[in-house]
Parts: C-alpha cells; sequence; structure tokens
C-alpha cells in the first residue's frame, strides 16, 4: 500500500519536473495566436475596426473581445480566413463595415501648403515632404487607409480608384451565358 | 537513331493545316498604319523614345526596355508617329494598352543595320544586344530570349548540355513555323549554333512532329549543308507535343520537376521563329520589326503572311477574304488562343495565327453540364494532373487545395476540356484561380511590407520621443549647476574671440600688391578715392536719416 503511494508521488514529481522544466525551456513571449490573425489582417493600419491598427485588433480578436467581421478592408474573403483559423462560425460585414475597392491617396500638389499633417497621420510613412515643402504619396507604399484625408486642412488629399489595367488584371469565375430555348 | 520517350495523355484533334501551307510565305502589303503595343512581351512596359510628330525609320528604336524583364520595341517601318496613346490590345481582357500609332511613309528606309559576327562578341554583349533587338519568344510565351541565354546562377558549375529547338507546332490551324522552316531553313540553323554558342551546349536538338515532312527534309539538308552535327528528329504528332516539357520529355526522356525550369535540368528550348529572329537580330542588325502569321479558318485563300508588328489585323484577315458567314475571330490556334473582341487591334509579336471562325466550322461548345467524374480529363492530361478535382477547387475557390493538387504544373493546353463530355471550360477554372492565387500573393507581399514599415514608424516614434527626452534631461542638468560662475566664463568666451578675430583681421593684407605698375596703382588709387568717396556718403546718408 505504502510502496504504490510511493511510487504514484513518485511519478507526479518526476512529471511535474518535466513539465516545469519544458514551460520554462519552451517558453513562448507572447501569444502566438496574435501573430497568426495579425498575417491574416491586410495590414492597411486604417482603423477602421476601432482599434489603433491591425496588431492591436488582433489582440483584441485573440482575447475574444472583438468579432471577427470589422476590417472592411480584409473583404469577405479575410472575414473566411479568420473563421478557418479561429475555427469560428463566418459572419457578414455589420452596420456600415463594407468593403470599397482598392485606393491609393493623391496629394493635388497645387494646392498643398506643406503642413506636415498628413505625413504625421500616414501609418506606413508613405508620404515624402519637409515642412513647407509640397507633399506627395509614394504610390507603391500607400495601403490607401485614407487616415491622411481627415487631417488635411486644404482638402488636397483625394482617394484614387485602382484601375483595372493590363498588368493588374485577373480572369474572371467562368460564366456561361443563358440563350432562351428557340 | 535516337530513343523517343513518351510524354502522359495527349489528344489528337483534327490537324487543318493543309489549307493554308498550299503557297509559300507572301509579304503583306504596307498598311494604312500601325499600332504598335510597348508591351509585346512578358514582363514591365517599354518606356517610350519618341515624340508624337516625329519622324521614324524602319528598326529605330521607339520603346526601351525598363526593368530586368523587359525588351525593347521598334518601328516596324519608315513613317511619323502620330500618336502614343492607349489603345487596345489582343489581350484576354480587351483592355487598352500604351501604344505607339505610325503613319507610314511607305519608303520603308531602314536605320543604319551592322551586321556582327557572333563569334567576335562575348555573350554577355550578345545578349544585351537581343534585349536592344526587341527578340522574345515567338512561341507564345514572348519571353525576353536574353534572360533565357543567361549562365546559371543558381548552379554556377552547372550549365546548359542541351539546346533544343522546338518546331512541333502542335496546336491545328497554326502552320507560320512550319512555312518558316521549310523556306528559311538554312538561316534557323546558323542562329541555332549561335544560341548553342551563348549557351556553351554540346548537342543540339531539332524536334518537328512528323506531319510536317517538308519541314523535317528542309532542315536535314540545311545542317548537312552547314556541316554542323544537330539531330533532326521526327516526333509523333500528338497533342500538346509542342509544350516545351512535353518536347524535353519526348526528346530526352528527362521530366522537368515541378516548380522548376528546363534549365534545372541542363535543357534550353527556343522556338524556331525565335532562333530565326535572333539570327536576323544579330547577323543582320534587324531589330524584330515583323513576323510570320498564318491567315486561315473560314477565309476563302488561307496562307502565310511576313506581316510588320502592328498591322491591324483587320487589314490582315482581309488578304485572306473572310467568307460572308464568319461571325468570330479567334488569335492563337483553337485550342489554346482567345475569341478576339473586334478586329481593330495590331498583330504583336506573340501573334502567330488569326483564325476566322463561324459557327460551322468551329461550332461553339454546348452549355456545360455537371462534372461526371469520369476522369477523362486526367487520362489526356500531359501534364499528369487530375483535372477533375482542379475544377472541383477552383470551382469552389478553394485555392489552398488547388495549388496542392499542382495547380501551376498545368499549361493550360486544354486538352482536358477537348475531351470533356460534359463541355466545362476547364481551362479558364484554373485561369481563374490562378490569376486569383497570384493576386493573393501580391496582397501578402504588400501587407507584409506595410507590416514593416508600420512597426518601423512605431518604433522610431518611440526612439525620438526617448532621445528627445535625454536631451531635455541633459540641458535641464547643466541649467541646474551654479548659474553665476557659468556666465563668467561664457562671456570670457566671447572676448577671447573677438580678441582672436581683432588679431586675424590685423595679420591679413592683401594680396598681390606688390610690384605692380604705375598704372595698376593709379587705378587702384581711384577705387580708393571711389570707396572713401561712397563710405563717406552712406555715413552723411545715415546722420541724415537719423535726424
Amino acid at each position: 500500500m505504502l510502496s504504490a503511494l510511493l511510487v504514484m508521488a513518485g511519478i507526479a514529481i518526476v512529471l511535474g519536473a518535466v513539465l516545469g522544466y519544458a514551460a520554462i525551456r519552451f517558453h513562448v513571449e507572447g501569444n502566438p495566436l496574435v501573430d497568426k490573425i495579425d498575417a491574416v489582417l491586410p495590414q492597411t493600419q486604417c482603423g477602421q475596426c476601432g482599434y489603433p491598427g491591425c496588431r492591436p485588433y488582433a489582440e483584441a480578436i485573440a482575447k475574444g473581445e472583438a468579432d471577427i467581421n470589422l476590417c472592411p478592408p480584409g473583404g469577405e474573403d479575410g472575414i473566411h480566413k479568420l473563421a478557418d483559423l479561429l475555427g469560428k462560425e463566418f459572419k457578414p460585414f455589420g452596420g456600415n463595415a463594407h468593403p470599397k475597392p482598392k485606393a491609393v491617396a493623391f496629394i493635388d500638389e497645387n494646392l498643398c501648403i506643406g503642413c506636415t499633417l498628413c505625413f504625421q497621420a500616414c501609418p506606413v510613412d508613405a508620404i515624402a515632404g519637409a515642412a513647407k515643402q509640397m507633399h506627395t504619396i509614394i504610390a507603391s507604399e500607400c495601403t490607401g487607409c485614407e487616415l491622411c484625408v481627415e487631417p488635411c486642412p486644404v482638402d488636397c488629399i483625394s482617394m484614387l480608384t485602382i484601375e483595372e489595367k493590363v498588368a493588374n488584371w485577373k480572369w474572371k469565375y467562368p460564366i456561361y451565358a443563358l440563350k432562351p430555348a428557340s | 537513331m535516337r530513343t523517343l520517350f513518351k510524354f502522359h495523355g495527349g489528344i489528337h484533334p483534327p490537324g487543318n493545316k493543309a489549307q493554308s501551307t498550299q503557297h509559300g510565305i507572301a509579304r503583306a502589303p504596307l498598311p494604312s498604319r500601325l499600332v504598335i503595343p510597348f508591351r509585346q512581351h512578358a514582363g514591365d512596359v517599354a518606356r517610350p523614345a519618341v515624340r508624337v510628330g516625329e519622324r521614324v525609320l524602319k528598326g529605330q528604336l521607339i520603346g526601351t526596355p525598363s526593368g530586368f524583364i523587359s525588351s525593347a520595341v521598334h518601328a516596324p517601318t519608315s513613317g511619323t508617329v502620330a500618336a502614343i496613346d492607349m489603345q487596345p490590345l489582343p489581350h484576354p481582357s480587351g483592355l487598352s494598352d500604351l501604344c505607339a500609332t505610325l503613319i507610314p511613309d511607305g519608303n520603308e528606309e531602314w536605320v543604319a543595320r551592322t551586321p556582327l559576327d557572333y563569334r567576335n562578341i562575348p555573350a554577355e554583349e550578345l545578349r544585351h544586344l537581343l534585349r536592344m533587338s526587341g527578340v522574345v519568344g515567338l512561341g507564345g510565351a514572348v519571353f525576353p530570349s536574353d534572360l533565357k541565354l543567361r549562365p546559371l546562377r543558381a548552379h554556377p558549375n552547372k550549365h546548359i548540355t542541351t539546346l533544343i529547338l522546338n518546331g512541333a507546332e502542335c496546336e491545328p490551324w497554326i502552320t507560320c513555323d512550319d512555312m518558316l522552316m521549310r523556306e528559311r531553313a538554312a538561316e534557323i540553323v546558323q542562329g541555332a549554333e549561335m544560341l548553342r554558342f551563348m549557351l556553351e551546349a554540346s548537342e543540339v536538338l531539332i524536334g518537328i512532329e512528323d506531319n510536317k515532312p517538308e519541314a523535317l527534309a528542309a532542315l536535314r539538308q540545311a545542317v548537312a549543308l552547314a556541316g554542323l552535327a544537330f539531330e533532326v528528329i521526327a516526333v509523333p504528332t500528338i497533342y500538346p507535343g509542342g509544350g516545351a516539357k512535353q518536347l524535353i520529355r519526348v526528346l530526352t526522356g528527362l521530366e522537368v520537376p515541378s516548380g522548376k525550369l528546363p534549365t534545372d535540368i541542363g535543357v534550353q528550348c527556343f522556338n524556331v521563329a525565335t532562333v530565326y529572329g535572333a539570327w536576323r537580330a544579330i547577323a543582320h542588325g534587324e531589330p524584330l520589326v515583323s513576323r510570320i502569321v498564318t491567315v486561315t479558318g473560314n477565309v476563302r485563300q488561307a496562307r502565310n503572311y511576313e506581316a510588320l508588328i502592328g498591322t491591324p489585323l483587320a487589314e490582315l484577315l482581309a488578304l485572306g477574304e473572310p467568307l460572308p458567314d464568319t461571325d468570330r475571330y479567334i488569335m492563337g490556334g483553337p485550342m489554346m488562343g482567345m475569341e478576339l473582341p473586334s478586329l481593330d487591334i495590331p498583330l504583336v509579336k506573340g501573334g502567330n495565327c488569326i483564325i476566322a471562325a463561324s459557327d460551322q466550322l468551329l461550332p461553339p461548345p454546348p452549355p456545360a453540364l455537371p462534372c461526371i467524374r469520369c476522369t477523362r480529363c486526367a487520362q489526356v492530361c500531359p501534364a499528369d494532373l487530375q483535372p477533375m478535382d482542379l475544377f472541383w477547387f477552383a470551382q469552389a475557390r478553394d485555392f489552398g487545395k488547388a495549388q496542392e493538387f499542382s495547380l501551376f504544373d498545368c499549361i493550360e493546353c486544354g486538352a482536358c476540356a477537348y475531351v470533356c463530355p460534359s463541355h466545362i471550360p476547364l481551362v479558364q477554372y484554373y485561369r481563374f484561380a490562378k490569376s486569383e492565387i497570384r493576386a493573393r500573393e501580391q496582397d501578402k507581399l504588400a501587407a507584409d511590407k506595410a507590416r514593416i514599415r508600420y512597426e518601423f514608424r512605431e518604433y522610431r516614434i518611440e526612439r525620438d520621443k526617448r532621445e528627445k527626452a535625454e536631451r531635455l534631461a541633459a540641458r535641464e542638468k547643466v541649467a541646474a549647476a551654479p548659474a553665476a560662475g557659468t556666465a563668467d566664463a561664457a562671456r570670457q568666451e566671447i572676448l577671447a574671440a573677438m580678441e582672436r578675430a581683432k588679431q586675424q583681421a590685423a595679420a591679413a593684407s592683401p594680396k598681390n600688391t606688390d610690384r605692380l605698375t604705375p598704372q595698376q596703382q593709379a587705378e587702384i588709387a581711384e577705387i580708393e578715392k571711389r570707396r572713401a568717396h561712397i563710405r563717406e556718403l552712406a555715413r552723411s546718408g545715415v546722420e541724415h536719416h537719423k535726424e
């Protein structure tokens, strides 16, 4: 009886030690789920979800505070990916959150007064310029977040929808034309 | 006799090649205007190098390559540039792209051409010449040829052992390569020797389908005349035997691994028309300004024409006199070609064939029915894929799964759709899935870049804040130190600096004032007098002002 208890206790101690060691040895900083969610988000850093950037939104989803249907730039596709990742049900966009076509900001350089407010607002440093110098958008880096539009005191920033060109054209989903039976 | 190998699957559609091989290649008459797109090659669009209103000569560079994968564009004839704007292209999207419109003057006046001997030129310079001559793959992919002739960077000690010339021309109706081989075999062979020299390949294989006995005979004769050890090989006629991977398999028995290039197994493959173009570019100094194009289908007179790049397709097709019941036009063959939105578009480097189609000649496919999983598509797939599964995943937009099933090994040959008893447009589904996957990869790259920039910005803001705080703390420390002593020290410093400046001023004396001629001294005196007068005036003026 006593020996059985000792054996069981001994095993428990050994296993506990192994587990304790493993917890220290293989310790992971932060929540790895946040990284996975962040990788799915489109990184526009636009704040349309109500969080100040993609990572804070990812953290909120990981904690279960935020819904998965708050990211319009990610599109419905993004919701599907988040649903797959988190094992949740797909949820359509709610309220006034709707995906828009992709766009880049454009500064009308004739109107720009060089106030630097827009590039302080830009989350990805995609605006070049200096105080009292004309500013311009680095189109290849612009994520289309629209955060620069609001601060501009002279309303010289507009969002230009990215047009379909030969270089970015995509094959469409096949559809069959229905012909009326003659 | 070389042992030939087989690739999986393949089909035998009716060839329909006899119609357009009755007559030799004819030169298409000079069109009324030429529209030359700046993007006729895979990769980045060429940059316009001419202005509107400028007169250009035949073969003059009008578009310089920009970017790594790019090629040059040339004026196909002499004339005046009437416009540089967006014009519709032969592209499945029907979208417009940047084009130059050229009004020919009818003189066909060439720029200065410099024929070169490739043997005296380093391979690197030859590649540059090919790039600047606009030589791209004329088999359909229009990939810049100079890039295919580079030494293998991934494996520096390995190199191409086998050069394959692709003269299979497996697609029905098309005969432009066949006629080129029949009529210009000698130059193809010389071009092949040039490419072999550039690649330092040890063997050259010329693969031609056995339904072209005339071309086979012509090339065999040309090889014998040139005294070269090239092998001209008749390969069995089966579609798509002209696919690069399929031809390599048949000729060498080697299989290009999934996701790899032929160069990874020491083989490089060129279309015969590309080889001919490369030869003309180097040995005759003629950039690629024309190509052979088959005009066939529902026409009175099917034939091959040597036409200038940029010729409006309407003018080209009119040469064949289309029959009245023609209702649509196809560029390329019936298997892989595309229906043209209109004929108001130009001939491009990749345009090998124009087919006038009617419902009788090429009946449109009946409405698609559900897939019955008969696996006939899998039996004919030359890439050994499972087309019915790829269709299933593409239809469900399950792109990850489609990629797992090697979607990107699909060569879009259309053999699966040809045999499909349900008439499902399978290739369209694959193209849709492929371009969606590519777009998503682009988005992913853009998102990763944005993340890095965002994180760096956060770090920078944090760092600036910290540095500012540190500077402020340092300044406060200085300010907190006893004030009286420092003020005195500062005054001392200022006084010392003033003293130093005074000494410097005293030590400075005007240079080159010794050994002057009396005339110069008189001039100096004059100037000094004027200066004194001005000083006087200024002083009195100031005083005047004060009053």
